[in-house]
């Protein structure tokens, strides 16, 4: 449904993307990970027919986003990062703008927005502008459905949005898929990219790889520890002397504790554990544990700066 | 159509949902023509005039007489010295100061001739010619009377002279409110028009609103016809209610048709909202917009005759004239108010409107891109 190859595209001395290539078959949640000024936008700007490529073609559906942009933009719906409805009209009004813009009615189409609509409902009078985060981003994803699109495409439609309203969000987006609705959304958050049938891992204008989430685990080559330290001010002098250590091939802060890998045999729980007891350090705990897609994420970034 | 007439449905809902709009749809008119008419006089009143008698006789306690009786002065006698006189203007107590030097009647009847000094603040260069030029007719009047009194009734018949006898056309009564009217006019419509109209399309940018939209089907000319008509029917809204507070507080008579005048505006309008909306195109903020937007303001407003004849200006000045709008409109709508002129009587300017409106037109809607 999405084709995208050798794309590239420069801003002044600064290359946006590098070169990517992508396909999303019809139907697919698909999920661009990575942190922010990777490319996500860039890329997906380009899609919507916002931004022309300098090199690479890209196409919607066998339609170039070049030539054909006039006909993508009635089959696509693009909810961009930064929340842009009228902020000064009501949840009923931006709906019903929408709908007349792209030349349809909400009836035609209600079938498709009736689950998310219906939470916003009871505020249908209030500016849009006066909505809390959440349910601006359900506004936002049913007026970029509301002329049925065959393309959703979605640019961190989570950010800046409640854990709860994050998991509906993307219960939202597996019936929307589950409808015929080919997906892209883009995200920061790692553990969001588990929630997409494949995922692409973006960092400085390329893609490190492209996988289902599963198979991005399962490729992780080395062995996995995680060292639990008991505060902040511990954890920081832990990081510290584990780089030190060797037979250690990385070291990473992950919120509460360490993530470390190993290449050689003869590291494990224990020896870790030992040495840093006899730095001084107590109340260590480590284990062996499964990697996340954060940890593939971390590996890939370390190879590709060697 | 459809879409047209919601995205106008839209900016009507959006206008009058924010707050500030009402009092500058409906206080700037009033405010305009109650103060800026009045306020814009080039007619002087009240000039402070210091006379200065060393000579006390019949002639000149006779002159002075004669200014008091002026309407333009406001005359004070006082006995100072040529010092204190200097004073005097430097601290702007008197605008002229007329000194009769001691001798002056004396002088006259001996020799047939006698001089008083005048001394004008000439920090505004148009006031002090004018209040000279009050002072001479004043003086030149007193000249013919005791030339008459001093020679008697003459004996032969006066030499042949040319009397001049002006009539004022089209604003007989020289009434400066009738004149500035009609332009202050110009300078609302303007401000509505080019303020509000550009202002709102680079809000859309700043708000981030302009990226969902661009990435709807809806037609460039479509969104831009969108965003003139509100402002344009806002506008003729104001300069009714301009034209009836004229009407009203200051009697302004209306010789032309309404109807014309209309045509002419909207024309006008099309034109300084495509340079608005040009503007806002190639700007990203509101205050970029409104940097650019009022350095035309500016420049438009100065040359186009508004205070200040056109006619006065160098020759290369008033060729600039020809990209001025507002110069345009201004004297449209005098010539239509005050004259009674009909758009057959105005086709040249008819057909440069409409030629410079189209192309500022086509220039806004080819810069508003959708893709970057």
């Amino acid at each position: 449904m999405i084709k995208v190859s050798n794309l590239e595209k420069s801003y002044g001395n600064q290359k946006a993307l590098k070169g990517i290539s992508l396909e999303v078959a019809k139907g697919e949640l698909f999920g661009l990970i990575g942190p922010d000024g990777a490319g996500k936008t860039t890329l997906m700007r380009i899609l919507v027919t916002l931004l022309l490529p300098d090199q690479g073609l890209a196409s919607l559906d066998g339609l170039d986003v070049v030539a054909d942009f006039r006909k993508i933009r009635t089959m696509v719906g693009y909810m961009p990062g930064r929340f842009s409805l009228y902020q000064d009209l009501t949840v009923e009004e931006n709906l019903q703008f929408f709908a007349t813009v792209f030349g349809g009615t909400i009836e035609e189409n209600y079938h498709l927005i009736k689950d998310i609509y219906v939470q916003i409902e009871p505020f249908k009078n209030r500016l849009a502008g006066k909505l809390s985060g959440g349910m601006k981003q359900k506004l936002a994803l049913s007026c970029a459905l509301i002329h049925a699109p065959k393309v959703l495409i979605l640019d961190e439609p989570t950010t800046g949005v409640d854990a709860v309203s994050r998991k509906e969000f993307w219960e939202m987006l597996n019936n929307l898929r589950h409808m015929g609705i080919t997906i892209l959304v883009s995200t920061p958050y790692m553990d969001e990219a588990n929630l997409c049938d494949r995922v692409a891992l973006f960092q400085n204008g390329s893609i490190l790889s492209i996988d289902t989430p599963k198979n991005i685990t399962a490729s992780f080559s080395k062995k996995l520890y995680g060292v639990k330290v008991e505060t902040t001010a511990q954890r920081f002098e832990c990081v510290g002397l584990l780089k030190e250590l060797s037979g250690i091939d990385s070291v990473f802060s992950f919120g509460e504790s360490i993530h470390i890998t190993t290449v050689q045999q003869n590291i494990d729980e224990t020896t870790v554990k030992e040495y840093l007891n006899q730095k001084g350090h107590q109340g260590i705990s480590v284990g062996k544990i499964e990697p996340s897609i954060e940890d593939v994420f971390m590996e890939l970034m370390q190879n590709e700066g060697n | 159509m459809r879409t047209i007439l919601y995205l106008l449905q839209k900016e009507f809902i959006q206008v009058f949902r924010n707050k500030s709009m009402l009092p500058i749809i409906f206080i700037m008119p009033l405010v305009q023509m109650l103060v800026l008419v009045f306020a814009a006089t080039m007619e002087l009143k009240k000039v402070d005039i210091t006379v200065v008698d060393f000579d006390l006789s019949e002639t000149s306690t006779r002159l002075t007489a004669k200014f008091e009786a002026s309407s333009f002065f406001h005359l004070t006698r006082a006995q100072l010295s040529p010092t204190e006189t200097d004073q005097l203007l430097l601290k702007g107590k008197a605008n002229l100061v007329v000194t009769f030097p001691h001798g002056f009647e004396q002088d006259l009847k001996r020799n047939d001739q006698a001089s008083l000094q005048v001394m004008v603040d000439a920090i505004n260069g148009s006031a002090a010619e004018l209040s000279n030029a009050y002072l001479q007719t004043v003086i030149a009047s007193y000249n013919q009377k005791i030339r008459a009194q001093m020679l008697g009734v003459p004996k032969f018949t006066p030499p042949e002279q040319v009397n001049v006898i002006p009539a004022y056309w089209y604003n007989p009564e020289l009434n400066f409110k009738f004149y500035m009217a009609p332009g202050v006019l110009v300078i609302l419509v303007t401000i509505i028009g080019l303020f509000l109209s550009s202002l709102n399309l680079v809000r859309e940018k700043e708000m981030g609103t302009i990226e969902q939209l661009n990435v709807t089907p809806i037609k460039k000319y479509h969104f831009i016809i969108g965003k003139m008509m509100p402002f344009l029917i806002i506008a003729l809204l104001d300069l009714t209610f301009g034209l009836l507070v004229a009407k009203v507080v200051f009697g302004l008579p209306f010789r032309g048709n309404i109807l014309t005048l209309y045509v002419f505006t909207s024309l006008y309008l099309f034109l300084i909202m495509s340079i608005g909306l040009f503007v806002s195109a190639i700007s990203e903020t509101q205050q970029q917009v409104l940097f650019v937007s009022f350095f035309f303001l500016i420049v438009f407003i100065i040359m186009s005759g508004l205070f200040t004849p056109v006619e006065s200006m160098p020759v290369w000045a008033q060729r600039m004239d020809l990209i001025n709008p507002i110069y345009y409109l201004i004297r449209i709508i005098r010539n239509v108010v005050l004259k009674g002129s009909g758009l057959l009587d105005m086709t040249s300017e008819l057909l440069r409107l409409c030629g410079y409106g189209l192309l500022m037109f086509s220039l806004a809607v080819w810069r508003y891109r959708k893709t970057v």
